[in-house]
Parts: structure tokens; sequence; C-alpha cells
């Protein structure tokens, strides 16, 4: 077999965050490996949306290092940041379409301008990425006239179509109508069944039990117990992972 | 003595009222164009310029702008630097639509939700793409009603450049009220002049605000 490259897409060491004095993330080590599924559950206010919003550099961080394929994330030098952006994509609690721009352009718009594709070719892809997501005939909608869980399905169609290395989903059911939940996890299980690289905050127990490679459970800035779902669910160690199971519908 | 028809004087008035609508354009263009830099600064993220720009708005807003205009004219004729009154009222009003616009634009910027920052931000655009694909056109939805409506107070502000004698409406009329002794005619006429320059205005930026709002 050949060698497979297994350098870490996200290399996170010693990461540590303060709001003010209160320190959010406390020294934070993880390897996301080649299409690795990463689930992080915790108690709100444990960290894990502030971390996961590090790791493209929509919050700054005060210590450690972040790495995305060996790329340095430097907030300060733009042209980094450019370069870095390009490899992580990012899904929305409350979707963030643009509502001004119908589903095709929202799709197009970043591969044009970012990756100086032609219109043609951003075209086609935008196609095939609306077909991928079931939503084919939706291409010259615009996002107020769809529902919670289409508006869902092209904010990942938009992630995708930059081509990103990881994917980066912050509790993206949350803001949906329990009915309309399925349809967005179908897609994100199909991604993360072709390879695709996931890190997801999520709240959605079973799903993250189901399709996670790793959990991770934060607590108090930190990572407090991680592993096999089958271990972090069915076998939890700490008495905070138990605590936070116990409270939690599985 | 010269006797005045009322066709002379609403002739004398007409005239005069193309000055007024000059220096309006000339101030809402021009003060736009000023406003949008200030914008620019504003956000740019250097506080030592926002706090600038900050100071230059809270300084047109918070003096009467007769005054932008004396010293204009008379204030800076001390320091040698003679301009006419077409200049000085053209420079006056432009500044002060300018602190007015930029404020009521950074309102506009600041109701686009920040989740459209992010967004973009994970998408790689830059600063600038941000701006021009994003953040300004959704803003410009919600400020083309108060920045019509805000042409109105630009058009009634040029009256005050005939206290600089620049003779626009409102100084011709005191001028052929001067000769004609009829103040009450004359004067009426040039309300009325205003009020058909203005009131055109606030029906279409109601009709503007009544469009968005349906849309949102």
């Amino acid at each position: 077999m050949p060698a497979v490259d297994q350098t870490p897409i996200v290399e996170i060491s010693q990461l540590r965050k303060s709001f003010g004095t209160n320190e959010v993330l406390k020294g934070i080590d993880i390897e996301v490996a080649p299409g690795e599924v990463i689930a992080i559950i915790g108690k709100s206010g444990s960290g894990k949306s502030t971390l996961l919003r590090c790791v493209n550099g929509l919050e700054t961080f005060d210590l450690g290092t972040l790495r995305v394929q060996g790329l340095e994330l430097k907030h300060q030098n733009t042209n980094a940041m450019r370069e870095l952006r390009q490899r992580v994509g990012m899904i929305f609690q409350s979707f963030n379409l643009f509502p001004h721009l119908s589903v095709g352009r929202n799709i197009m718009l970043a591969p044009c301008l970012v990756k100086k594709e032609s219109q043609k070719e951003a075209y086609l892809r935008a196609q095939g990425l609306l077909e991928r997501v079931g939503l084919a005939d939706k291409f010259d909608a615009y996002p107020d006239q769809l529902s919670g869980g289409q508006q869902q399905r092209v904010a990942i169609a938009r992630a995708l179509a930059m081509n990103p290395s990881v994917l980066l989903c912050d509790e993206v059911t949350s803001a949906l109508d329990p009915e309309l939940v399925g349809e967005v996890l179908k897609v994100v299980e199909d991604l993360a069944k072709e390879g695709m690289t996931l890190v997801m905050v999520t709240h959605e127990m079973s799903f993250a039990r189901r399709v996670s490679d790793r959990v991770v459970f934060m607590h108090q800035g930190k990572v407090h117990e991680s592993g096999q779902p089958e271990d972090i669910f069915g076998n939890p160690k700490t008495p905070e992972l138990q605590q936070f199971l116990s409270s939690v519908v599985l | 003595m010269v006797d005045f028809s009322t066709w002379d004087i609403v002739r004398n008035l007409l005239l005069a009222l193309r000055w007024t609508v000059l220096l309006s354009l000339l101030a809402f263009v021009g003060g736009g164009l000023v406003g949008l830099v200030l914008l620019v600064f504003r956000m740019a993220g250097r506080r030592w310029l926002s706090r600038l720009v900050a100071g230059y708005v809270e300084l047109f807003q918070g003096t009467p702008l007769v005054m932008q205009l004396f010293l204009a004219y008379f204030g800076l004729s001390l320091f040698g630097l003679q301009l006419s009154p077409w200049v000085a009222a053209g420079l006056a009003l432009t500044l002060y639509t300018s602190a007015f616009l930029t404020e009521i634009w950074r309102g506009c910027v600041n109701a686009v939700p920040k989740g459209q920052w992010e967004a973009s931000s994970s998408l790689a655009l830059n600063y600038i793409e941000q701006l021009r694909y994003i953040i300004l056109p959704q803003a410009c939805r919600v400020a083309i009603p108060p920045t019509v409506g805000f042409l109105v107070q630009v058009v009634k502000g040029t009256a005050l450049a005939s206290l600089i004698g620049f003779v626009e409406l409102t100084k011709a009329g005191t001028m052929i009220t001067n000769a004609t002794f009829e103040p009450f005619l004359v004067y009426g006429w040039v309300a009325l002049l205003y009020f058909l320059l203005c009131y055109p205005i606030s029906l279409y930026a109601r009709s503007l605000e009544g469009r968005f709002n349906a849309r949102g």
C-alpha cells in the first residue's frame, strides 16, 4: 500500500483565548487527520464554538499555534488568511446566505472572486453542487423563498464550491424546525461518507455517535475527554461527561 | 416707480430657483462623495481615524449651518482666503451634507447582520470585496429612503446661503420685495416654489420606504 499523506489537516496546539479576564480556551491540543470526522460536544459556554471559530480566524486567539495543512494561521497577514480560508469551509447555525443574491450567485460569488474561476466554470460547479444537495431546481430562487433546511443545504453547497480541505459545522441544525433537521444531517452524513474532513460542533448526539470517527468533549475551556464514539457515549470515564450525557437526550 | 407684474416676479424667482437647485445638487453630490470617503475611513478599523471622523461629524452636526456658512465666507477671508459667495456656500453645504450622510450611512452599514461579514470572511473574500459585493448592496437598500429624505433638508438649507449674499431663491425674493414692497406676494411665491421642489422628493422618499418595507 502506498504511503498515505498523513499530514494533519488541522493542527491545534496549546491554544489559549480570553475574553477580558475570562479564559474560554485553556490550552487546546487537537489534530485532525485527513478524512476524519470529529464531533465536538459539551455544555454551552464550554468554548466549543469559540474553538471552531478560531480555526478559520473568525476569532483571534492569544497563545498557541493553529495550522491548516501545515499553513500557520496569522491574523495580521491578510494574504495568509486568504490562503488559509480557501482551505477551510464553514457552515453557520443561522445559514448566513447573502439575501440580495440568488442561490446560484451565492454559490458562484467566492469562486469567481477568490479563485478567479470563469463564470461558466463556476456556473457549472454551482449547478452540480445544488444537484448534490438536492436543490437542482432552486438556482434562481432567492434565500428568503427557501425553507430553513433548504437554506442550510445551499450554505453547504456554497462552502463546498471553494473546494475546502476541511468543513467546519457550527451547530448547523440548531436553528431548524425539527422536521427539517433530517434533510440537512443527511447531506452532512453523505459528505462524511465521501471522505470529507469534518469538524462539527453539535447537539445532535445520536448523529455524532453514528457519523463521527472521534468525539471531543469540552468542559470549561479544556478537552476533558475524547475518544471513539462508542467509548464516549457507551463508557464515559469522567463524572463531568457522565453528567453531561445524562442531561442530553440521546 | 417701475411696475412689476406677477409674471415679472415669478419669472425672476424661477431664474433664481436654478441656483437653488444647482447649489442643492452640488452639496448633495459633493457631500455624498465626501461622506462615502469618510464612511470608509470610519470603518477601516483604525481607531484614531474613526475618532477623527466622529469628531468631524459632531462638529458639523453640533453647530448651526448658518455659522458654518459665515465661517466659510467671512472667517476664511480673515486668513486672506477670499472665497466668492458661490464657492463658500458650496463648500459649507458640502461639508455639512457629508457629515450627515456619513452618519446616516454608517447606521445602514451597521444594520447589516454580523453573520454577513462572517460568512463572506470565511469564504476568503477580502475587506474591499466584502464591502463591494456583500455589505454595501444590502446597506444601500436601507439607506436610500433616509438619504433621499435628507435631500429635502439640503434644499431648504440652501436658503441660508442668501445670508452671505448668494443670489438663490430666498435672496432673489428679498431683492424683489425691496423693489416691489409686496412681501406677502413675493415670499408666498418663494415658499410655494420651495414646496414644489421639496414635496415630490418627500413623496419619492416615502414611496421608497414603503417599497423596501414591503420586501423586508
